[in-house]
């Protein structure tokens, strides 16, 4: 199962400054655990008390994992994940 | 129509069908061209609002002077209004923006004020929340938290929609205050309680997410995570593409976060027809095309609009 996963420039600190990298899993927290291994650290940026932190959002093909079941929200192999920092428009 | 005023002329805009991007007499799209207002764009109705509300609460007096942070059509929307009521108008923008912005809040008689570019609008939000405390008497309105915003939407925006389109199953909308979003959602939600309420958010070129840690990021007050059925992100090129298309096919000259926002409304018809499903989708134009002719955009390859436009604040 390999998913896609695209990092955004205010955590490639922590990913040898790769702004895309393979994880796996079949859950967006298997995801965050199979990234947290390859790069520690990384999943304390995204997850905290076991949510999403607020101000992290994270698609998978382009859609709000907020609306596919937050951490449970499913993926399969080929997915493309995308995580970004929460920003104003207007 | 007639009016006694601009003012009085906001809203009221038409919604027309696209007979050649629906792909089928089930599956209908429809258009919300908000760019018939009188400033161009669908911001001058919170803009208006924000400011009769101030008006009536006592925070806004003859001659006062407002500050808001803006990436520039509710600027723009804010300067048209000001100007008729007599009030002083300061801008803080994001420097990533395209010229015409300035060229046209200037020409509206508002100053305006940079913010670097790193960080796009919540630079523009923290400038400006610095700027009204050292300048206890400015009056920031501030569109990403302020009721009235929403309100226009809920009391303007959703009943012209439903009075248009009774048989409405979706609606899409892009996603910078919210505003549209929630008040346009909520409102067509109470009427038609199976409505989908969609967000199609911009994703711009790194640059604008270029905060120092995550906790600098920013959520407006208004947002209400229950109000949308789902949220999708919609790059530069996709944006692009539907806003040429829109051209194309239906004739319609639009900026680049209405190419946005159509991506997610094919998606969905796209879906529908899969399904089998009838579907009236109704979606937002947020502004006409004119402010981005200076990006290239219009013309070239994709790749080269796609480039143009990377590291501004197109939405």
């Amino acid at each position: 199962m390999s998913i896609t996963v695209s990092i955004p420039t205010i955590l490639r600190s922590f990913t040898n400054n790769e702004r895309s990298v393979q994880a796996s899993g079949s859950s967006v927290s298997e995801v965050i655990a199979n990234l947290d291994s390859q790069f520690p650290g990384l999943g304390d940026r995204l997850i905290e008390d076991g949510q999403l932190r607020r101000f992290v959002n994270i698609y998978i093909n382009d859609e709000d994992v907020r609306f596919m079941g937050n951490l449970d929200a499913p993926l399969v192999d080929g997915d493309t994940v995308t995580v970004l920092p929460a920003v104003a428009g207007g | 129509m007639r009016y006694d005023s601009l003012l009085e002329s906001v809203g009221h805009t038409p919604l027309v069908g696209l007979p050649n991007l629906s792909p089928s007499p089930d599956v209908r799209l429809w258009a919300k061209l908000e760019d018939r207002n009188p400033t161009g764009s669908i911001k001058d109705r919170a803009a208006l609002a924000m400011i009769e509300a101030a008006e009536r609460d006592g925070t806004l007096t003859p001659g006062c002077t407002i500050l808001e942070p803006t990436s520039g059509n509710t600027g723009i929307s804010l300067a048209m209004a000001a100007k008729l009521k007599g009030y002083n108008l300061i801008c803080v923008m994001p420097e990533n923006t395209s010229i015409e912005r300035t060229q046209l809040l200037n020409m509206w008689g508002a100053q305006v004020r940079y913010s670097p570019a790193a960080g796009g609008s919540n630079e523009a939000v923290r400038v400006a929340k610095g700027l009204a405390a050292e300048n206890p008497s400015w009056v920031m309105l501030y569109q990403y938290g302020n009721p009235a915003n929403s309100l226009a939407h809920y009391t303007t925006t959703g009943p012209e929609i439903l009075a248009d389109l009774p048989e409405i199953t979706h609606f899409v909308a892009g996603l910078g205050t919210t505003g549209t979003l929630m008040g346009t959602g909520r409102y067509l939600r109470e009427h038609r309680p199976n409505v989908q309420i969609i967000a199609a958010e911009p994703r711009y070129g790194e640059v604008v997410y270029g905060l120092r840690n995550i906790d600098e990021g920013f959520i407006p007050e208004l947002y209400d995570e229950s109000v949308l059925t789902t949220r999708y992100s919609v790059g530069p090129r996709e944006a692009v593409t539907r806003t040429r298309e829109l051209l194309e096919k239906e004739g319609i000259f639009a900026g680049i976060s209405t190419g946005a926002i159509l991506h997610a409304a094919l998606g969905i018809a796209a879906k529908a027809v899969k399904a089998n499903e009838r579907a009236d989708i109704a979606f937002i134009v947020c502004d006409g095309g004119w402010k981005y002719l200076s990006t290239g955009v219009y013309e070239g390859s994709l790749d080269s609009a796609e480039d143009a436009i990377d590291g501004t604040l197109w939405a």
